[in-house]
Order: C-alpha cells, then structure tokens, then sequence
C-alpha cells in the first residue's frame, strides 16, 4: 500500500515538473507530426486501379512513384524521405474503402494523395473526412470533390470538368453563336459533369444543344452513336469520351463522311494516345483544351520543362510510355504535392497539410504558359484554367487566351 | 400427392454420378465451438482494420452460403448473384438513406424483396439448364450495374453517384467501437443463417434439393415437385445473397453500381469452389480467399497480381480438386481411421 | 428511313464482330464441351503477339499466320498443363480454373503491352463500300473471312474423321474410346483449334475496336448473347446470332426514347433469356436429349 501511494505521488511530481518544463520550454519552431510523418520519412497513400476496367490510368501511380523516388535521390523534403505506398482497388469501391483504411488504420499513413476515380472517392471521402486525414488532389475531375465547406479534408486537382464544359460553351457562344451541339458522352457522372457544365455555361442557350447521345463503357464501339448524331443534324460534335472510344468516335465520323466542327474534351487529346489511332488525318481540325504541356508535340523540343521532364523519365520512369499524358500529369501532381509538404516545413501535421495545400500559389515548368495551380481556403480547385488548342495534322496549335472555367460557389 | 418416403428420399439421394458428400463434422462439435469462441475474441485482440475485413469475409460467406444453396445442393449453375447481392445492398441503402429506417430492420426487407426476385427470375429458368442458365444468370448479373444507373431511377439510386450511409453506433451503450459492434452484429446474423442453412441442408427438403441435382428425371418420378422446390431454392439462394448484400452496404458504408459488376458473381464463384461445393462451412474457407488472397497477390507483385490470383486459384484447385471441403474430410478420415480400432 | 436503315447496317457491322466471337465461342464448345470463358482474353493476348510482331517488322499476313500457329500450340498447352490435370474434377473446378485463366492472361498482357489503346493494322483497308460509308472494306473483309471461317469448320466436323472424331470425343467420351478415339489427344487438339480460331477472331476486331488489353470483356458478353442465340451447337447460328444481336442492340439503342441508350445491352440480353426459355437450344441449334 505504502509503495503503491510512493510511486503515485512520484509519478504526479515527475509530470507536473515535465509539464512546467515543457511549457517554460523557449518557443523554437516545435516539430510536430501526426502519424505516418518522422524525422526521416512521410508516409504517402495512394489508391489506383492497377486491376480491373481502369487499368489503363495505373500509370499515374507509378510515375508518381517514380518521382517520388527521384525526390528521395536529390534528398527527400526538408531532409525527410517519402515512403509512397500505393494499392490497387480494381476500380471497385469496396476495395477502395478497405484499401483506404489499411493505409489510414494498418499503414499509418499521413495522408491518402491521388486516390483515382470517382466511385472509390465516392466510397472514401466520408470516411476521410470522419478521421480527419487530408483526401488530397483527388484524381478525377469531379467537381463535387471541391467543397471546402462540408468536406474540408478533400481536396481535387485537375480542372474540374464543370469548367471544362463551362470553357467549351464560352468558347462556342462566341465562335458558333448559331451551332447545333451535337454530344456524344460516357454515360457516368464524368460525361455528365461536363454536360452539366456546358449547359450551365451555355445559359438560356441550351437549345444550342440537339442532340444528346450516351455510350457504356461496356460497348465495343461508338459507332451507332456516331450515325445517331450526324442523323440528328448537328453540326458541332462535343466528344466526352475516355480515349479509347474518342478515337473510336473520331475515325467513325470521318468514315460517315460527316463534317462537323469537333472538340474533344481533354481527358482524350493526346496524340499518341488517341489521335493517332483515330488518325491523324481525320483528327485535322480537331479542337481541344489543354493545361499541360503535351510530351509528343514537338513544339516543346527545347523547352527546359520538357527537357527537366523528359530527364526524369529517362532516368527514373524508362519503361514509362511517353506519348501517353498520364506520365505528364503525374510528373504535375507529385511536384504540387511535394511543395505542399515542403511549405509545412517541421509542423506536418495533418491539419497544417490541409492548410498549405488550401494556400498554394504554383508555377510549373510542364503547365502551358499562363496557368498556375492556385488554391485558397475557400477555393480547393488548384487548377482551374486551360486553352483552347487546334490539332492541325501535326501537332496541336494553341490559341486564343488562357480561360478560367470558374465554378461558382 | 404423397410426400416421399423416408426410405425412399434416401434411395433417390444416392448419387447416380459420383458427386461431392460432404465431410460430416457432425460429432466435432468441439471444432464448431473453439471456432465460434476465437470468433467472439478476436475483435478485441487485433486492429480495427481486421476486425472490418474480418465483418467482410462474414458477409462474403453467407453470400456463398446462398449461391452453394442453389449451385452447389440444387446443381443450378449461377453467375447472376452479384444481382441479388446488389439488390440486397440498394434495399438496405435507400432504405436508410429515404427512410431512415433502423439498419437492422433493412435486412429483413432485403433478404424478402431478394426472395421473391429469386423466385421469379427461378421460374422462367426452370427451362434452362447447365450452360445456358448459366448463360441467362450471366445476363442477369451484366445488366444490374445498367439498371442501377438508369436516368429515371437516379432518385432513388443516386445514380452512378451511389448513396453513402452511416454506420451504426453500439446500441445501448456498449463499450464497443463501431467496427467492433459491426462484426459482433454481422456474426450474430451469420450464426442464424448457417444453423438455417445447415438445418435446411439435413432435411428432407434438403435432400429433394439434391436429388433434383443429382437425377432429375428420377426425382420426377419419386413425386418430387421439382418446379416448385427449384424455384424455392433459387429465391432462399436470392434471400442469404441479398441479406449478405444489406450487410455489406452497411459495413463498406457506401452503394454504388461499380461495386456490383459482373467480376463480384466471379468473386462468389470461385468463393464458392475453393470453399467446396456442397459443404456449407466452405463458405468461410471461400469468403477468406477471396478477400485475403488477392491482398496477398498484390503484395508479391502490383503489376501482376492478377496473374499470381489467378496462378494460385489454379494451383489450389489442382491441390484440392473439390476445395477446402475436399481437404477436412481428408483430414477427417484420417482421424477416423486412426480412432477405429 | 434512312436512320432506320443506316443503323441496321451499323448493326450489321458490329454484328460481324460478334458473329466472330460467337463462332470461336461455339467452336470450343463443340470441341471440348465447356463454355471457355477464358476465349476471350486467349483472343486478345493472341492478337498483342501478332501485333508485337507487326511492330518487329513482320508484314501483316506472316504475323497473321504465325500467331494462328502459335495460338494453336498455346491452345494445345493450355489443355495439357492446366486442364487435364483436373479432368475428373466437378464442373464448377473447371469453371474456377478458367477464372484463373482469364486473371492470368488479362494481367500479363496489361504488364507486358501496358494498357494503352493501340492501333492494328488491317489487310483489308478502311476504304469505305457504299455511298455513305456505313461499312468499309475491313468490316466487309471481316464478314468474309467469318463466313469462310464457318464453311471450313462445317466441311471440317462433317466430312473427315478427325472432325468427327472430335465431335464423337466431345460428346460422349466413354463411347468414344471404346470405339478407338484417343479421346485426350482429340481434346487437346479441339483446344488448339479453339484458341486458333479465337485468335482470328481477335484479329479481325481489334482494327475496330482498337488494341487493349480490356478489349475483349464488352464483345465477349455480345458474342455470348449470339452464341445462345443461334445456338450453342451450330457454328451458323452463331454467326447468324452474333449478326442479329448487333442489330438489335443497335435499334434498341437509336429508337428506343430515354434510356435505350443506357440499357442496350440489357435488351439485347433480355431478348436472348426470352428465347432460351421459349426455344433454349436456341434458334439453329439440337435440342439437347437426356438419357434416363
């Protein structure tokens, strides 16, 4: 008994006398880490779908591991190294619920970047957001991943595809005041975010639009769209296809005979990628928006970001296959990400992570002049703006002004 | 018209073709009950994370329980549960998120509404067999991630959004997180509905439902009404997949139609034969492999994980022909054969 | 009208497509009495060999033919290794073991060719017949070779003693060694041809549909939906079923207002459940006797 109370009260005089220490102690810049952030590593999530129907935006995931490996090389963050640790959920979300909390409860990771897809951030982003861990630059285009106000720890990246669709209607009530739309669109809330962008853009000129055609990704070919909306007279064609089926879309309507004024929207604009096999001379003509720079067009030859870019592949990613834009794309995200983490200097704690990604004013050597990633505490669109680019046989032909596709509120 | 005899119920089941007979545990009942206590353990002993995939591989079971009902006791060959799984979780989802009905009633409703889908869809294909039923499920189970994204419906589906739902807290108090309380609940119900099976498996229409698999035509002509009992089992089958369904929709917390495509009747399938066909505990050797294995697969290999699932699926049927059924009754005989004297 | 028209032509097209599949689909069912589920990824991983060829300098018809060749001998293999080990094995092992397959083949291909869309090339041309396009020259190449494809698997189990022996080995296997056929040799050899004619059939889509590893998972279900269709045991109503299917998924999708286009494969399917239960052999096929 004696001993017991001894050792109490030893206990109660050990604390008190830390606590005095601790707050007595001079106020240098503390370090403070949550878990998954030490001296010497911060552990990253990451879900992709290496399996499954999605298979295809895997490369997203390994060039990111591959700069982040270059990132350890030149000496990690602030001398801290990245421990990237990314899992395949198949493109299911039940997987990307499990995979999500092996990272958060298993892994201990500090936060989950570039989960992909809008289902699996569907299924996570209230889980997220319930244990307060950052969801950060979301790879989709979802504009619903954006809301600061009830989703505080989420966080998208790319233009969302609101705007894009709000910039293609400002570009066609300027250009083709008096077009008949015709739309051919992935039948997911991807086609139809941009729709609802360019119908909100559009304004009271939705009757600009006539046509409306939807496609599953279970189709084999888009080709009984494409006769559908030359029949329906259109003679603007809006293509909100995943590459695949843009190419598809592109040759068909070629093929047809049918000439209508083309965009397509800037998932598929990549000219290994889709323009080539759709053709390069049927995609003459083909209009599109961009906020990268694209690693096949040989504008970019001697530019020092293609060149910083184009050395990282070689040395870091040379399996990599560069005429697929992902691997671009990827490169972007990991250096937003990496100037996130630099910005928290010592305090990485989740809460100071979303506040410096809430507060990024970025400039990136492989964004098209002009753009810049640019976040406040209100606005979580880093990326926001993009330019119109023609496709002339060769390569695609920039022009007109760098457009911001503001989503209100 | 006359119920068939007991004598005569045991002749019929007599398998004209050599068919799995599954290992009886019946007198292991200390198996059963070290089982069911490490069961009730766990939970306190390991992460949160397991015990959440520990609830999964529960509702996966009782998911294969179902199909080995239809396919594996019943011999109607099905690729369509994932379209009774997904209803079952839709049931259980608009439910909460609508009405906010209490999550536990949602299983009820799920499993009854699954039922009478099961039994209809079972009475067109009473006139199906083998591959081409199995052709008719495979329909079934494409075209639910369509149905479920219909424009019309989005209302109340949420459309490829999907629907996201709360868990549940402890009831009453309960020192329990809700991981904990979600597991605890799950494997009450999956208790129930295993005795169910096992109860439903022993009896005599247990074995109508063999012997229709096993020679239909002779079952005919025993008295066996063989529409009504196939029917039946098609709509139990529907029932044990769609409450597994509700189940799962209230642990992963989310619906939406990417999570019910075709590759989920695959998932069940192969559950299924690993488990053993025609052996109800299978299913807990099926619902382990199926979630694990693949976790596994990818930390050997991410760009191949696939191809090691794929790999040690082969290698385990090789192995183990008839799964893990095949296994413990190897192991039982030779037990057995030690003991008799 | 004329929509009308140009979408049962479009129809028409895609069906050829189908009727391709169906026809490698009924093939190996023929041959070795199981649906192969695998057929489809066994397609697509043939037609990445011939066109890793093609992009080793081949020209076309050398790679055409090697990969058939090759194919062949995978098919040969695959029955040896993978399935004779576990022919007494139930039904569903079977069914189990093609799963695997599928995940294999799937999985290499998308790590040795990644999963980008690639472009393959087509001896037929693009040019297109008929004033308005709606089929070009390789949709009309590919018609063609399906069509010789039939007329030589139809001479092929009618008229020489292997064909019949592999029918006779398919069908009743008991009965057929006690009449002299190596039953295991017929089988494998059924396989070969199996995944020979899956790997022309791949060939023949993917200047469509475009090269990717994932290729093959929306035309399989369509090429199943034909196969049932025409009916499992005839080679001509699986080119007749994949045919009709494409037409119907087609108008479905153009006139029916509102969610045709969202439930296309849903009524295509529909249609063939509603003929199977009427007539389940299908439109051309046997019907299928049980012996007491």
């Amino acid at each position: 008994m004696r001993n017991a109370s001894h050792c109490l009260r030893a206990a109660a005089i050990a604390s008190l006398a830390g606590a005095v220490l601790a707050t007595a102690s001079p106020a240098i810049a503390q370090k403070k880490y949550d878990t998954g952030a030490t001296d010497a590593e911060l552990k990253i999530g990451n879900i992709m779908p290496y399996s499954g129907p999605a298979s295809a935006y895997a490369v997203i995931g390994k060039t990111e591991a591959a700069f982040f490996n270059k990132v350890n090389a030149e000496g990690g963050i602030n001398g801290r190294k990245i421990n990237f640790i990314s899992y395949d959920d198949g493109y299911s979300p039940p997987k990307a619920v499990e995979q999500a909390r092996k990272l958060v409860e298993s892994d201990g990771v500090l936060l989950i970047f570039q989960s992909l897809g809008t289902p699996s951030n569907s299924a996570i982003m209230k889980y997220m957001n319930a244990k307060k861990v950052p969801q950060l630059f979301v790879a989709t285009g979802a504009t619903k991943f954006g809301d600061p106000k009830d989703f505080p720890w989420t966080m998208g990246w790319q233009p969302n595809y609101q705007s894009e669709g709000r910039i293609y209607a400002k570009y066609l009530m300027e250009n083709h005041p008096n077009g008949k739309i015709g739309i051919l669109f992935q039948n997911d809330d991807y086609g139809k975010d941009v729709m609802k962008g360019l119908k909100d853009g559009l304004g009271d000129k939705t009757s600009m639009i006539i046509a409306e055609v939807p496609y599953e990704t279970s189709d084999p070919t888009v080709d009984s769209q494409i006769v559908k909306l030359k029949a329906s007279g259109a003679d603007i064609f809006l293509n909100i296809a995943t590459p695949k089926f843009a190419a598809q879309a592109i040759k068909k309507v070629a093929e047809i005979g049918w000439k209508p004024l083309q965009i397509v929207n800037n998932v598929s604009n990549s000219l290994g990628g889709v323009l080539v096999p759709a053709g390069l001379d049927n995609a003459t003509g083909v209009l599109s928006t961009a906020y990268y720079k694209d690693a096949t067009d040989p504008t970019w030859k001697d530019d020092p970001g293609f060149k910083a870019w184009s050395e990282f592949m070689d040395k870091y990613y040379p399996d990599g296959n560069r005429t697929d834009g992902n691997t671009v794309y990827g490169y972007l995200v990991g250096q937003t990400l990496v100037q996130v983490l630099k910005q928290c200097g010592d305090d990485l704690t989740r809460e100071n992570v979303m506040k410096q990604a809430a507060n990024l004013k970025l400039d990136l050597d492989m964004l098209l002049p002009g753009i810049s990633v640019h976040t406040t505490p209100t606005s979580f669109y880093p990326l926001q703006q993009l330019q119109m680019e023609k496709f002339d046989g060769t390569r695609w032909q920039r022009f007109g002004p760098v457009i911001s596709g503001e989503v209100g509120g | 018209m006359p119920a068939p005899s007991e004598e005569m119920m045991e002749a019929i089941a007599e398998p004209a073709v050599p068919e799995v007979s599954a290992p009886r545990l019946v007198g292991h009942r200390s198996v059963i009950f070290a089982t069911l206590a490490i069961a009730l353990v766990l939970p306190f002993l390991v992460q949160s994370f397991l015990t959440f995939q520990l609830t999964l591989v529960l509702v996966y079971a009782i998911a294969i329980i179902g199909l080995n009902l239809l396919t594996g006791f019943n011999g109607q060959f099905s690729l369509g549960h994932s379209a009774f799984y997904a209803l079952g979780a839709y049931v259980a989802a608009m439910l909460m998120d609508k009405v906010n009905f209490p999550y536990a009633a949602t299983l009820p409703v799920a499993g009854i509404a699954c039922f009478v889908f099961g039994f209809l869809f079972g009475l067109p294909a009473l006139r199906l067999e083998g591959v081409y039923l199995a052709l008719a499920t495979f329909a079934l189970a494409v075209a639910t991630p369509q149905i479920l994204k219909l424009s019309p419906l989005e209302y109340w589906t949420g459309g490829v959004q999907g629907i996201v739902i709360s868990k549940p807290d402890a009831p009453y108090g309960l020192p329990l997180t809700q991981d904990q309380w979600l597991y605890f609940f799950t494997l009450l119900v999956t208790v129930i509905m295993t005795l169910l099976a096992h109860n439903l498996v022993a009896s005599r229409t247990g074995r109508a439902m063999m012997a229709i698999r096993d020679n239909p035509t002779a079952a005919r002509s025993m008295g066996i009404n063989i529409a009504l009992y196939k029917s039946l089992t098609f709509g139990v089958s529907a029932l044990y997949t769609g409450v597994a369904g509700a189940l799962g929709a209230i642990v992963v917390q989310f619906v939406a139609p990417d999570s019910f495509t075709f590759f989920l009747s695959i998932t069940l399938l192969v559950g299924l034969v690993v488990g053993g066909v025609g052996w109800i505990p299978g299913a807990f050797f099926g619902g382990a492999f199926v979630l694990f294995v693949p976790n596994f697969a990818e930390s050997i290999s991410k760009g191949l994980s696939g191809a090691v699932y794929g790999v040690m699926i082969i290698l385990l049927i090789f192995m183990l022909p008839t799964g893990a059924a095949g296994l413990v009754r190897a192991v039982t005989q030779r037990l057995r054969g030690q003991n008799i004297r | 009208m004329e929509l009308l028209l140009q979408q049962i032509l479009a129809g028409l097209a895609t069906g050829t497509i189908y009727a391709c599949i169906a026809l490698a689909i009924v093939m190996t069912y023929q041959a070795i009495g199981h649906l192969n589920f695998a057929q489809g990824e066994m397609a697509m991983f043939s037609t990445f060999i011939a066109w890793q060829l093609t992009q080793w300098g081949a020209p076309y018809w050398v790679a055409f033919f090697v990969t058939v060749a090759v194919s062949f001998a995978g098919g040969v293999l695959i029955e040896l290794i993978v399935l004779r080990p576990i022919q007494h094995a139930p039904v569903l092992s079977h069914v189990a073991v093609f799963i695997g397959l599928l995940a294999i083949l799937n999985s290499l291909a998308g790590f040795l060719w990644d999963f980008n869309v690639k472009p393959f090339p087509t001896p037929f041309g693009t040019a297109p017949l008929f004033a308005n396009g709606f089929i070009d020259a390789h949709q009309a190449g590919m018609i063609a070779v399906t069509l010789f494809l039939l007329a030589f698997l139809y001479v092929f189990f009618r008229f020489t003693r292997v064909g019949l022996a592999m029918r006779a080995a398919a069908h009743d296997p008991v009965s057929a060694r006690l009449v002299g056929i190596r039953v295991g040799w017929m089988t494998a050899l059924g396989w070969g041809m199996a995944a020979a004619i899956g790997a022309i059939a791949g060939m023949m889509i993917a200047p469509v549909v475009f090269l990717e590893p994932n290729m093959m998972l929306g035309v399989l279900l369509y090429g199943f939906a034909g196969a049932v269709l025409g009916g499992l045991t005839s080679p001509a109503g699986a080119v007749i079923g994949g045919l009709i299917v494409g037409v119907i998924e087609n108008l479905a999708g153009t006139f029916i207002p509102v969610i045709g286009g969202e439930l296309k494969l849903t009524i295509a399917l529909a249609i063939i459940v509603v003929v199977l239960v009427m007539k389940p052999q299908g439109l051309l096929g046997r019907p299928v006797l049980h012996r007491v």
